[in-house]
């Protein structure tokens, strides 16, 4: 977002911020993700469908690198993120993470204060020069992350005593305060009421104002809801990568209106 | 946190540069990783340490410094040593004779007197008198006498004793070891294996050279039959009433925070019990391995019991419902059904109990099962359980206690026949489990 | 041994009960065993279990009964005149024990008739004689009451064995009996007989309460007999610890403060050891390690916790000792004099501690969620700020928890203090001195020679009471926030 002169970026709203080719997931002898290429878009919502196993949530993973942290799974193939491989041996892991962030199935505050969670990640990576200016980003995050008002008066409060859906909330704006460019969803709102689901949703919509957002989901009403572009995975393939709109009313693949229709899944 | 270093965000550049701030986060990962991997070596560096001072120490308990001398008893030479007056003398004499004459023939000349062999050998006339008076037939034929030298010259030739450390004294002067090297070039002098340090009983403090540990071992086989035949039982039924039966009420709670504390309470507390209780209380005998063994018993009971109860969990409940299903009792359920598949670790957790019974020392302590207790082999089975014995750590102990390095060899010695137990203890644990494991 | 007989008799009762109501169910069935309520084999059980288990509860009733009954009524048999003013009762009683002791077996290596035995006409200087030929542990001469009572003693002890073993054999032949009679086809065998096993396993369950309560009688009363004797307060708060040896000339000095202080200092010394070791090593193994690398060390350091104590204490008498004094004795640094230290007991201890800790930090750390984890990866933090700043502060009540268990266990350790700590009792700063613990001075002073009716000796249990209810409070307080922090994660 820096390095980008800002004027190109206003004015191409479909900027390609991630492009991945031909990338190859292996769980041990397990073959996860087979041949998937896609080309997502910034400042767009991209919602990864498909029934479970397909492998949405482990393609999701790849693009910040948490499959690092999982032993057994090796990932091949190209993705580029600003046209930066990020499997390249000299990209360290914890800065591509800084900069695509991730918000996960189940909200995870830390045990610590909500200032304390939302200033982690400023703090390991040495974005605010004084308490002050660290302040400033705590407010600005709970702000984005649609929550501020709820939480301004019990900043010291343990994030583990808010509601599931002010939880992830807050996990979402834990993410957003390292001011990534991309934000990684996985399943956000799957353990969340309809209530609170529905304020995630909206946050998600405002959030595409600065962000690449990817989202996996398990709910077509909500891929059609929050996303523009939508990915359907099937047994590891991407089978189809279309305008959400598209994808909803006229899919090209008969698997995806098999699953569309609710024949499979 | 502390360490938040409050630098202005380094305008984010490309990923495949790492800047500044990341390189010093990535060293202190590393500095950190490596404190963990420090831990683990320190860890094993201890584990190390501790093995080879218990087999460098210990080893040569297992060894016996003895002087081999054949010669022949005449007839008349044994009439004429038995018509003296002071026997054992005239048969020390025919020894040293014998033992002078056996280095002669190897062209070796070491003057000596009977003094010098008292102080390396003990009284050598008794041994053989008795011998030759148990077995007159093997009077006027080749008999090969093995003689045990002194715990001294034995630490001699361990390197306990240098010519340096050598203060002539009625043990031990330093021309004795002049006596010793020859014997030792003459092949007279010479290493054996120690079996009397296997089977043989404790000594008094100043004959090191002597003291076994066989009738410590007895002692503890005995004791760990009553905690075997106690504890596994007793530890069965407790661990299938708590996880089977027991309702959720007081006493129930009460019984698992006394499981839990029992388990923590320090061993030696056990033993002031046993000490008040079993002895005091019941009269029963002092320094016997029944009371040793009752004492074990309820220190090991906790670990049986919990690790019975984590066996009895892992069985499905699924098991339990299709027996209740086919219209068997809770009782048959529990006793056809679940203790069956529960028997493997069940068994394993005992044998573990038990090994670590076996380690005990403090409780027996109080209870006399001390060291020097340990003189000779139970007479039969009861007196294997009633009568005053040793157990191998108490033992060890005694002997450490001792501060003589003689002893202090046979204490390593010991330790490795007890950990040779536990090994082998803990294999047949781990074989169990390998072999009998299942995974629902 | 006749008890081994009696025991055997009951059983052969109750086998025999087992097999006539089997059978008698059977053949009043006619032999179908369709018209039984339950498996021919209850309704044999049932009448073994009701003739052997109130038989053998009698007799070890009986058995722990029995001591004192006779021993009371052999008491009031001597006369105060026969207690010399530097005894006591309780001594003379123990004097008796011994003469009946040494008449069985002068009997039994027949330096003795059993008639001449109980004879009234039994002479001292004979019976003394030939006591010491049996050699039984008497005194140099027996006295007329000693020897009187001993044979009262005797007499009591034969009628009380026979009336015990009649008894018994009545009980199991009464419950033989009613089993027996209670064998009919619709009599509900199988559930009688679970009723009863239930009881059983209830019993078994109870002997935990059984020796915890064991554990406090034994040490509150010894605890209260040494405060008649020797005053607490001087106990609690006296600087000094010196018993006199002999437990009859010059006054003790029995101060607890300096055992408790060189308990506490080792324990710290060895908690300073296992501490920092086993916690990194636990942090290595289970956020590092490779599987492979994880599955050699793990079991590795556990090995640690295998070892007996004596082993470790015989590490630190003669392995360890020696190197420290080599390096802090007067040949190097001079602060040292013998080996047996502070330093010595908490650095061997700590060694031995290092899997306790490490494995408890390791399940303590394991529990807390993937989850947490994963967030602060997925904001770009690295492994070490993960675990420093997320995992340890999440697992922080549980790591506090291992570490008090750990300390309640360094402060009952003894073979390690007894062999490498000392055996001087002194209030010093200086990790290099020896000092002592309250666990070695319970076992130097029930060890001894000391009678046990002596403040020396009474005094051990004063220590055990102390120790137990440090240790107590520790484990109590320790488990109380383990579970209080896995109940968060569940």
């Amino acid at each position: 977002m820096y390095d980008a002169p800002s004027t190109t970026k206003e004015a191409v709203v479909t900027d390609v911020k991630i492009q991945a080719n031909d990338v190859q997931v292996y769980y041990a002898d397990n073959h996860a993700i087979k041949d998937v290429s896609v080309a997502i878009q910034d400042k767009t919502v991209t919602a990864f469908i498909g029934p479970s196993g397909c492998g949405k949530s482990t393609f999701l993973r790849c693009l910040n690198r948490m499959n690092d942290t999982i032993d057994i799974c090796r990932v091949h193939g190209k993705i580029e993120i600003d046209g930066e491989d990020i499997y390249d041996k000299r990209v360290d892991p914890v800065q591509l993470r800084a900069k695509v962030g991730m918000v996960f199935q189940k909200p995870n505050p830390f045990p610590k204060s909500i200032y304390d969670n939302i200033a982690y990640g400023p703090r390991i990576h040495g974005m605010a020069r004084n308490k002050a200016e660290l302040d400033e980003i705590v407010e600005r995050a709970l702000r984005r992350g649609a929550i501020w008002d709820e939480v301004k008066d019990r900043l010291n409060a343990p994030g583990t005593g808010l509601s599931g859906g002010q939880q992830q909330r807050l996990c979402i704006a834990r993410a957003v305060a390292t001011e990534p460019e991309v934000l990684l969803m996985d399943e956000p709102c799957s353990a969340l009421d309809p209530i609170a689901t529905a304020q995630v949703e909206e946050l998600i919509d405002e959030l595409r104002q600065n962000y690449a957002v990817v989202i996996v989901t398990h709910s077509m009403q909500q891929a059609a809801r929050v996303s523009q572009r939508t990915a359907f995975f099937h047994l590891g393939h991407l089978v189809e990568y279309d305008d959400t709109s598209k994808i909803f009313t006229n899919p090209e693949d008969s698997r995806t209106e098999s699953y569309i229709t609710g024949r499979i899944g | 946190m502390t360490d938040v270093s409050m630098e202005s965000a380094a305008p984010r550049g490309t990923l495949t540069t790492v800047d500044a701030r990341t390189k010093k986060r990535n060293a202190a990962e590393k500095r950190f990783r490596a404190y963990g991997l420090t831990a683990i070596v320190i860890g094993l560096f201890f584990l190390v340490v501790l093995a080879v001072s218990i087999i460098r120490s210990g080893l040569p308990a297992f060894t016996q410094t003895v002087v081999e001398v054949e010669f022949t008893l005449t007839q008349e030479q044994f009439d004429e040593a038995e018509s003296q007056l002071l026997k054992t003398k005239a048969y020390e004499n025919i020894f040293i004779a014998a033992l002078q004459s056996q280095l002669e023939q190897r062209g070796l000349n070491v003057a000596f007197d009977a003094a010098a062999i008292e102080r390396l050998l003990g009284k050598t006339g008794g041994t053989i008198r008795e011998y030759f008076r148990a077995n007159p037939d093997r009077i006027g034929t080749p008999v090969s006498f093995e003689l045990a030298a002194s715990s001294r010259v034995d630490g001699y030739f361990k390197g306990r004793v240098t010519r340096d450390s050598v203060v002539d004294s009625r043990f031990l002067m330093v021309t004795d070891l002049d006596l010793v090297d020859a014997l030792y070039d003459a092949g007279i002098i010479k290493s054996a294996f120690n079996w009397n340090f296997i089977t043989g009983a404790d000594t008094g403090v100043d004959n090191p050279g002597g003291a076994g540990i066989g009738v410590a071992v007895i002692g503890s086989f005995f004791m760990m039959l009553v905690v075997l035949v106690l504890s596994l039982p007793i530890g069965v039924a407790a661990s299938i009433y708590l996880e089977e039966f027991a309702p959720k009420n007081w006493f129930t709670d009460l019984i698992e925070v006394n499981i839990s504390n029992l388990a923590a309470v320090p061993s030696i507390v056990f033993g002031i019990l046993g000490l008040a209780v079993f002895i005091q209380f019941m009269h029963l005998p002092q320094s016997a391995p029944l009371v040793g063994g009752l004492v074990l018993t309820l220190m090991t009971l906790p670990t049986i019991i919990i690790s019975t109860r984590a066996s009895l969990k892992a069985v499905p409940p699924s098991i339990r419902e299709a027996a209740l299903g086919v219209g068997a009792s809770k009782m048959q359920t529990v006793f056809h059904h679940v203790l069956p598949l529960a028997a493997p670790g069940i068994l394993t957790g005992t044998i573990i109990g038990l090994a670590q019974a076996l380690g005990e020392t403090a409780p027996l302590l109080l209870i006399g099962m001390v060291g020097y207790i340990a003189r000779a082999y139970p007479e039969g089975v009861v007196s294997g359980f009633i009568d005053p014995n040793s157990a191998m750590p108490a033992q060890i102990y005694t002997w450490a206690a001792r501060a003589d390095a003689g002893f202090y060899e046979k204490a390593w010695g010991g330790i490795i026949i007890l950990l040779l137990f536990l090994l082998t203890m803990n294999l047949i644990a781990i074989i169990l489990r390998r072999r009998f494991e299942r995974r629902w | 041994m006749p008890l081994f007989w009696l025991f055997l008799i009951v059983l052969a009762i109750a086998a025999g009960a087992y097999l006539l109501a089997r059978s008698r169910v059977l053949s009043m069935a006619g032999d179908d065993r369709r018209a039984l309520h339950s498996l021919p084999s209850y309704y044999g059980s049932n009448a073994a279990m009701k003739s052997a288990v109130p038989a053998l509860l009698l007799l070890v009733a009986w058995l722990l009964a029995q001591p004192f009954i006779v021993d009371n009524a052999v008491s009031s048999l001597i006369p105060d005149a026969a207690i010399a003013d530097n005894s006591s009762r309780a001594l003379v009683m123990a004097e008796v024990r011994r003469t009946a002791d040494g008449l069985d077996m002068a009997v039994a290596s027949g330096g003795l008739t059993e008639a001449l035995a109980r004879s009234e006409g039994l002479d001292l200087d004979v019976a003394t004689s030939s006591l010491q030929e049996a050699g039984a542990i008497v005194t140099s001469q027996l006295t007329e009451p000693v020897l009187a009572a001993a044979q009262q003693f005797r007499a009591l002890n034969t009628i009380g064995a026979r009336w015990m073993s009649v008894a018994v054999i009545i009980v199991a032949l009464i419950g033989a009996t009613w089993g027996i009679r209670e064998a009919s086809p619709a009599f509900r065998a199988r559930n009688t007989v679970e009723r009863g096993v239930r009881a059983l396993l209830i019993a078994a369950a109870s002997i935990a309460i059984l020796t915890t309560l064991g554990i406090v009688l034994s040490l509150v009363f010894n605890t209260i007999e040494f405060f008649r004797l020797y005053p607490a307060s001087e106990f609690f708060f006296g600087l000094s610890w010196a018993p006199s040896f002999s437990g009859r000339g010059g006054a003790s000095d029995l101060g607890i403060l300096p055992l408790l202080w060189g308990t506490f200092y080792i324990s710290i010394v060895a908690l300073l050891v296992a501490v920092p070791v086993g916690l990194f090593a636990a942090i290595y193994l289970s956020e590092y390690a490779s599987p492979k690398v994880r599955a050699i060390a793990k079991p590795l350091l556990e090995v640690l916790a295998g070892i007996p104590t004596i082993v470790y204490g015989l590490f630190a008498l003669l392995t360890v000792g020696p190197l420290l004094v080599r390096v802090f004795g007067d040949d190097g640094l001079g602060w040292m004099q013998a080996g047996t230290a502070v330093m010595t007991a908490g650095l061997v201890m700590g060694i031995m501690l290092i899997p306790f800790v490490s494995s408890l930090s390791d399940d303590i750390i394991n529990a807390v969620p993937q989850a947490m984890r994963d967030g602060s990866y997925g904001l770009g933090a690295t492994q070490s700020e993960t675990i420093r700043q997320v995992v340890l502060p999440a697992a922080l009540p549980g790591i506090v928890g291992a570490i008090l268990l750990a300390a309640s266990r360094a402060i009952g350790e003894t073979m390690i203090v007894v062999l490498g700590a000392g055996a001087a009792a002194r209030l010093s700063l200086n990790p290099f001195e020896a000092m002592t613990t309250v666990t070695a001075k319970i076992v130097s002073q029930l060890t001894g020679d000391a009678d046990f009716a002596s403040p020396e000796a009474l005094v051990a249990f004063a220590l055990g009471m102390t120790l137990f209810v440090i240790t107590l409070g520790l484990n109590i307080f320790a488990l109380y926030i383990v579970r209080k922090y896995r109940e968060q994660y569940e």
